[in-house]
């Protein structure tokens, strides 16, 4: 049939000129190139297209920036780093701001998907406490800022659990211990915070490289499963609340948001092990190809003036980076979140996760492997 | 004219008639003429799927030879077959394994509740039966992740289940995050997809066949397995494939009532993709699969004499 | 037509508690589901209290409606587009024979088994690079957004339709077909006075596969998406992260009574206009004439 036979090389050519594009795009790769975007303080050009977790900030306060600024604010969500990541890199999202998290700074930046910021069009960074000015995935601030942080620690049942507990990693991966509540822990579904638990536990760091300490961890993981309920990520403080468990792996902002809601507040406690944990920090940049960056940057300097700042946290009850919404902030959160007796074993004790490219796989394969 | 005339003249017409239609060059006419109608029927179909699905799978092909960079990117220069080596690993095979498994056992399952379902069906007046296929589906309009959870909180620790199983007398019985639990959602999930095609399948067969083999002193379990299963065969293919296919991917219910203790394909793949970032071999362990299961349906289709 | 044949009573009986348990089994979750849409507590699966405080969030929530009303629409020109296709598609294959007819039925078949995943990723590259060319040469600026994820649902949506047609088009006699043939009736009116009615209950079962995996759809949408587009079920995803509220459930008892509301109305707009939903199966020649003649006899 003539039709077809015009179809099949038809087809074929479209093959090939789509992929040399794909081929085409991957010569970008490299640090964020370019310059920054040419924008004042305030600019703002077009309408703006936020991409950003579910729940993370107030539609309120877009309505609100929008109305100060006369333009539209559009929030579509995404559920985890890895699904947000392929969207922007791929180009063409139409999106101008996201909200990744410490290590997927890393990627994006290397992948060239994020824009290197005008920091001249964003003079409000004044307000970021010290410690939030220059950190390992993006020292000074150059594609990404500060958005919120938290800790990654572990929530007991204390009612249930008593008073007596060590706050130690070893109620989990310690035979000993879990064997007591079998059946009523679980742990984070993800390899580099579990992972990262039992390294901390032995004594390592959550970023290490070598071999042999990764498959320690995989032995521990994969014996605390015994007495394990389940690895769950996004009900890990609900499981807690709900009395399906009485240990949980999970991350200091939905602990908070659940204990507050809870019946008895007081029965719960999250805590970081004496071991040390995870410090994570989110953070908002802009794609490398977002239509509207003038906006964008003025979203950003916005978010981190003293009420915006404060706003935000109120409302999702994560640690504020902002030096000078600290004062703004609610009575009965800022006892929560400055609490030092959270981190059992000091600041000192936290590390960041640091993305560790090729080794990045045995820390999937190793998790899996634990899993069973 | 006459009567008499007028049939002898259509019997000339009918004769001319005749020679024409006999003649090969008009049967071969007419056989490229129906080719012609068959292939422009699948025209609309065939065209939309090589330009929004086959175009898009040979990109992701190429992608199977490609490796990952140091940042979970992918360099495409340099092709290989790295990919591709990593269904050598034991891990891999385990959850293959395990999979395959799983998803038979659901398939059967699916088959043992969905036929007698189908078959009820089939065999009621026109309006019930539309209300009740209609009362089938309608669960499945909920939201999936919601009916997921909703089985977390009915197999949880004080959940609807448990109280059953008490008044029962078998004790409070947890069955969340194992993997009765998981087997229960997945049937749940693909029960829909077994009882459509077995049903629209089912509702074709002539009832006298049926009555006939009774006629005929069949019992009624002979009628079953002799008439009523190899005539309703199209749908219980159809009715397997839809459920076995998607149970050996699915990962978002074993995880939420499995709790991700056992890792299945889907969530391999899935984790190879997102959370590993390697997509050469998240794409190459997808080929893997789908060459396995266009085999497997081959060899199936070919048994059963059918065109594929 | 399979008519129904005086069984047992066992079988009979068997056959209806096998319904009845098969629903319970259905419902179950879904009953749960409503009852708590109500529940006075923030923890899907401890009863607070009667409230309809849920709901009065979904009226507030606007970005749940949209989400609402985006996959709505998604899910009703990926289902209109996928249902004629896939019935061609189906046609074609069980009736006729053409060049290519097994590349065809081979290529239908892939989007049923290829994993999920593997189908967003491939549909984002095909996306990003197309509106790419297209932007070079036409400078179009367009994004993707409701039409990618609705080109993409259609993409896997006309084979499972297909599917179903198929299975129900493969059991049947084509008989009546070359009857109308014969008797002067163009393909267009055998089409649609003898086959369609036939092959109904496979269009509407297909019909409603087809909307119920695109209403459902997550991962492929997700990657196909745009600003703007976010569809239930990714926002449903996202909130999950934050915790299971009963705000989800009232959202779900809020579409199932939408969604149920239009079925029985398109039902009951078929039952007055004539043409049952199974079609004229019940007015079909009746088969049962031409019975052995002893039957006849004893009569």
């Amino acid at each position: 049939m003539s039709i077809r036979n015009i179809q099949r090389p038809a087809a074929a050519l479209c093959a090939l000129v789509l992929v040399a594009a794909a081929c085409g795009g991957d010569d970008d790769d490299g640090a964020a190139e370019g310059e920054p975007a040419t924008c004042e303080v305030g600019e703002t050009d077009g309408d703006l297209a936020l991409y950003n977790w579910a729940e993370y900030i107030d539609e309120e306060e877009l309505a609100a920036f929008g109305e100060e600024y006369g333009v539209q604010v559009t929030m579509d969500t995404y559920d985890s780093n890895e699904a947000m990541q392929p969207i922007i890199s791929a180009g063409n999202s139409g999106y101008d701001l996201i909200v990744p998290s410490d290590y997927m700074v890393t990627i994006l930046k290397s992948a060239g998907s994020v824009q290197p910021l005008n920091q001249d069009a964003i003079p409000n960074l004044a307000n970021l406490l010290d410690e939030f000015t220059d950190l390992d995935y993006d020292p000074g601030n150059t594609v990404s800022v500060p958005y919120q942080w938290g800790t990654t620690g572990m929530a007991v049942n204390a009612a249930a659990i008593g008073p007596d507990f060590e706050p130690s990693w070893g109620l989990i991966f310690d035979p000993e211990q879990a064997s007591q509540f079998s059946g009523q822990i679980s742990l984070l579904n993800d390899p580099r915070e579990t992972m990262g638990a039992a390294l901390k536990y032995l004594g390592y760091s959550v970023n290490t490289t070598s071999e042999d300490e990764l498959n320690e961890a995989k032995d521990l993981v994969a014996t605390a499963r015994e007495h394990l309920a389940a690895f769950d990520t996004d009900q890990a403080d609900e499981l807690l609340v709900n009395g399906e468990t009485v240990i949980a792996h999970g991350y200091s902002g939905d602990m908070f948001v659940q204990f507050l809601e809870a019946e008895s507040p007081d029965d719960y406690q999250y805590f970081v092990p004496k071991e040390g944990g995870v410090r994570w920090v989110d953070t908002i940049a802009i794609p490398f190809d977002a239509p509207h960056p003038c906006s964008a940057h003025t979203f950003i300097n916005w978010l981190l003036t003293a009420e915006h700042g404060a706003a935000l946290t109120n409302w999702n009850y994560y640690s504020t980076p902002n030096e000078a919404a600290l004062d703004l902030l609610d009575e009965e959160l800022v006892t929560f979140l400055t609490d030092p007796s959270l981190v059992v074993g000091g600041t000192e004790s936290l590390e960041q996760l640091v993305d560790t490219g090729d080794f990045e796989t045995n820390y999937s394969d190793a998790f899996i492997e634990a899993k069973g | 004219m006459t009567v008499l005339e007028d049939a002898n003249d259509g019997a000339a017409l009918r004769a001319d008639a005749e020679a024409l239609v006999a003649t090969p060059e008009f049967e071969r006419a007419a056989a490229r003429a129906e080719s012609r109608r068959g292939f422009l029927l699948a025209l609309p179909a065939y065209a939309y799927l090589v330009l929004f699905f086959a175009l898009p799978l040979v990109i992701v092909f190429v992608y199977s030879f490609a490796t990952r960079n140091q940042f979970g990117g992918t360099d495409l220069s340099g092709w290989n077959v790295d990919a591709y080596r990593t269904l050598g690993d034991p891990i891999v095979r385990n959850i293959l394994l395990r999979s395959l498994w799983l998803a038979t056992l659901t398939t059967v399952i699916c088959l043992v509740l969905g036929y007698p379902f189908a078959y009820y069906l089939a065999t009621r007046t026109p309006t019930v039966r539309n209300l009740m296929l209609v009362f089938v589906m309608i669960p499945f309009w909920a939201n999936f992740l919601v009916r997921n959870y909703a089985w977390r909180v009915l197999l949880g620790r004080d959940g609807l289940v448990s109280d059953a199983t008490e008044l029962v007398g078998l004790g409070p019985r947890e069955f969340l995050f194992t993997n009765t639990a998981v087997m229960i959602g997945l049937v749940y999930g693909f029960l829909p997809f077994m009882i459509l095609p077995l049903y629209a399948s089912i509702e074709r067969i002539d009832g006298a066949l049926l009555e006939a083999s009774r006629d005929l002193y069949a019992s009624g379990w002979q009628t079953f397995l002799k008439v009523l299963l190899p005539l309703s065969r199209p749908g219980v293919v159809a009715g397997s494939i839809l459920v076995f296919v998607p149970s050996l991917g699915a990962y978002v219910t074993p995880e939420i009532l499995g709790g991700a203790k056992t890792t299945l394909l889907g969530s391999y793949i899935v984790t190879q993709f997102l959370t590993a970032r390697n997509w050469p071999v998240g794409a190459a362990l997808s080929f893997v699969l789908m060459a396995i299961m266009g085999a497997a349906m081959i060899v199936y289709f070919r048994n059963e004499g059918r065109n594929l | 037509m399979i008519g129904s044949m005086r069984l047992p009573r066992r079988t009979r009986a068997g056959l209806s508690i096998n319904a009845l348990l098969v629903y319970v089994f259905l419902y179950a979750p879904i009953v749960l589901l409503v009852v708590f849409s109500f529940s006075d507590n923030r923890n899907v699966g401890q009863w607070g209290g009667f409230t309809l405080d849920w709901y009065q969030e979904f009226g507030d929530n606007e970005s749940l409606q949209r989400a609402l009303w985006v996959s709505v629409r998604v899910a009703l020109w990926s289902t209109v587009i996928s249902v004629v296709l896939g019935t061609l598609a189906a046609l074609a294959l069980e009736r006729f024979s053409f060049r290519g007819k097994k590349v065809f039925d081979g290529l239908l078949y892939l989007p049923i088994i290829i994993p999920d995943v593997t189908m967003a990723v491939m549909m984002l590259l095909f996306f990003s690079q197309a509106l790419d060319v297209a932007d070079n040469l036409f400078g179009v600026g367009w994004t993707k957004g409701i039409e990618t994820i609705t080109i993409s649902h259609i993409a896997f949506n006309i084979s499972f339709v297909s599917v179903v047609v198929r299975a129900r088009l493969a059991g049947m006699d084509d008989t009546l077909e070359e009857a109308a043939l014969d008797l002067y009736a163009t393909r267009w009116r055998t089409f649609r006075y003898v086959t369609l009615p036939q092959i109904a209950p496979g269009v509407a079962g297909g019909a409603l596969l087809a909307v119920t995996l695109s209403l459902d759809d997550v991962v492929v949408t997700q990657f196909s998406s745009g600003p703007g587009a976010t569809t239930l079920p990714v926002y449903v995803f996202g909130l999950i992260r934050r915790g299971v509220t009963p705000l989800i459930n009232a959202t779900s008892v809020i579409m199932l009574t939408a969604s149920i509301v239009l079925v029985l109305l398109s039902l009951l707009a078929q039952r007055s206009s004539g043409t049952a939903f199974a079609g004229r199966g019940h007015t079909e020649p009746d088969r049962h004439d031409p019975l052995p003649i002893s039957q006849k006899e004893t009569s």
